[in-house]
């Protein structure tokens, strides 16, 4: 990480901290109004019927959405503050004025989803510990898995946001990132769904953060299959990163 | 490299979208402690040149030193050494002044109390002091374009680049704009700003191009451009609505009309005897209005660009 990256990271910061209140209190309020809906409301007509792979389903469902809210806030982080410094505050040509370049954009956007998403599970981990639904200290590896799928997501997304107008934001979210929400294993096991429908379920980043997310919480997770899903997510990790510089210095240096 | 070198060096220097050629060869050097401007109409090419001189934009073909560096290889090094007023604001609105500034300046790798005792005092000298803690949002045109003067100006670098640095200004605002960019002249900076203001590049410019569909039509200093392509003086002839202007060829009354050009509504004749030739033009055209004013940058202009409008 050169110094070069802090620098654009430090911009991400000082808007952060004129907002970061309001994150706290969503990043508060969300689990707790979700787990008391989902995990208790929802989750008696499901343990009735004997839960979830015989967990009760506040323990299911707690670490799927810890998982998916990890997806969602690196995806609003990385759709319009990044077409808002190209378009509308046009503070990455502000930077690329300066000695930065365009990775130097990139690696400090990334570090800021990585304090954003960070902070958020953070909260997020408290809030389902205190409604009972973890059973390991290994849940604490849920912070940096966050991380990994939040970053998963923002090398990619921030590259789209980058190369195309903010009309793509709509059809992202609608057809990309809530139906992964829902159908990525937070909310019922894929194996529920049809054929197809569930292989697709398995490329999805978010499957993988899901089931290692729940194996941390359960304290069931396994080496070689949690570094098969850590390494999937890796490698989204990897080829968004280079994707969006790629985009960066084909969009803005021009 | 010695004090004489120049700071800017391009030739047969081209940028090209595609097919078309924004930049087409263009050879000039601008020298230390000068202030040099690009003259064009919209479209000209200046603002590309003047990315490709920011190191913001690749260089298609020739030769570009800047600095002394090249900026295909030391990109990051001559930006650190340079400031930069963009056409368009690269302000956050959402943060303050102060804060605009200060992140600026940390691009640079300034420490945070280095730039903090900087942006006191560069926004005292654009005289936005007062304005320190207040959002950009509502700030005045005038006062966001001092600002992102202030903001270039926070990294002390050996080059300025002021790409229209007083379009959409109201007069008050570009006069303390003027000011202010004079004040850097004074003290030494080498200014390179590109314009469609004759009277801001006479004000301001000690040597410019005037640039035409991507190529250097003419160089020099104003008051050498206006002796090599206008007449010392300019005598308007109107002749109100009623009345076609008459014909009127160079050389007439005596050889005093150097230089004559018809329009709808009126009739330029250039020379270099003004007080002369009233008299006479008065007594044989019968205008409706006779005005004598001292030739301008914009009379060059208009000559080499021509008065079609390019779109």
């Amino acid at each position: 990480m050169n110094t070069h990256t802090l620098r654009s990271f430090e911009y991400w910061l000082i808007v952060y901290r004129r907002v970061w209140r309001g994150t706290i209190v969503t990043s508060f309020l969300n689990p707790v109004l979700y787990l008391t809906a989902m995990g208790i409301g929802l989750g008696q007509l499901v343990n009735r019927g004997g839960g979830i792979h015989h967990i009760r389903y506040l323990e299911f469902v707690a670490p799927g959405m810890l998982a998916a809210v990890a997806m969602q806030v690196a995806a609003v982080e990385s759709s319009f503050p990044v077409r808002g410094a190209i378009k509308w505050n046009r503070q990455y040509h502000a930077m690329l004025a300066t000695p930065l370049r365009a990775a130097d954009l990139v690696g400090g956007h990334l570090m800021y989803v990585t304090v954003r998403v960070g902070v958020s599970a953070l909260i997020y981990l408290a809030a389902i510990t205190a409604f009972g639904a973890v059973h390991s200290p290994l849940a604490l590896l849920g912070i940096p898995l966050c991380v990994l799928i939040g970053l998963a997501f923002a090398g990619p997304i921030s590259a789209l946001s980058a190369g195309a107008d903010e009309e793509v934001f709509n059809p992202l979210f609608r057809f990309a990132i809530t139906p992964m929400f829902l159908f990525s294993g937070s909310f019922f096991p894929v194996t529920r769904l049809p054929h197809g429908l569930r292989e697709l379920a398995y490329a999805t980043p978010l499957w993988h953060g899901v089931d290692l997310m729940r194996h941390l919480t359960l304290g069931t997770a396994t080496l070689g299959w949690s570094a098969m899903h850590a390494g999937y997510l890796l490698a989204w990790v990897v080829a968004g990163v280079l994707l969006a510089r790629w985009v960066y210095r084909k969009k803005l240096v021009v | 490299m010695s004090a004489t070198a120049p700071l800017i060096h391009a030739r047969g220097l081209t940028k090209r979208f595609g097919d078309f050629a924004a930049v087409d060869g263009i050879d000039f050097d601008v020298a230390p402690g000068e202030a040099f401007g690009f003259l064009g109409p919209n479209g000209a090419g200046k603002s590309s040149t003047m990315r490709m001189i920011g190191c913001v934009s690749p260089v298609t073909s020739g030769e570009l030193r800047i600095l002394g560096m090249d900026p295909a290889t030391d990109g990051p090094a001559i930006r650190g050494r340079l400031g930069v007023v963009p056409q368009a604001d690269t302000l956050d609105n959402e943060l303050t002044v102060q804060e605009n500034l200060f992140i600026y300046g940390r691009y640079f790798g300034l420490s945070r109390a280095e730039v903090r005792s900087r942006a006191k005092e560069l926004l005292d000298f654009v005289q936005l002091g007062e304005r320190a803690k207040s959002k950009v949002e509502p700030l005045s045109g005038g006062m966001k374009r001092r600002l992102t003067i202030a903001r270039a100006l926070v990294n002390e670098p050996e080059l300025l680049l002021l790409d229209e640095p007083t379009t959409g200004l109201d007069p008050q605002a570009r006069h303390l704009v003027w000011d202010r960019l004079f004040r850097l002249k004074q003290r030494g900076a080498t200014l390179v700003l590109t314009t469609h203001y004759m009277d801001e590049a006479e004000q301001l410019c000690d040597r410019l191009v005037i640039m035409d569909g991507g190529k250097i039509k003419e160089e020099g200093s104003p008051p050498d451009l206006i002796r090599r392509f206008s007449s010392r003086e300019v005598v308007e002839l109107r002749f109100g609505t009623e009345t076609t202007p008459p014909t009127v060829e160079a050389g007439a009354f005596n050889g005093l009309v150097v230089r004559a050009e018809p329009l709808p509504d009126r009739v330029l004749l250039y020379t270099d005897d003004g007080d002369a030739l009233v008299p006479l033009a008065h007594e044989q055209l019968q205008p409706q209005s006779v005005l004598v004013r001292r030739s301008t940058l914009e009379d060059v202009f208009l000559r080499l660009t021509g008065r079609t409008l390019v779109e």
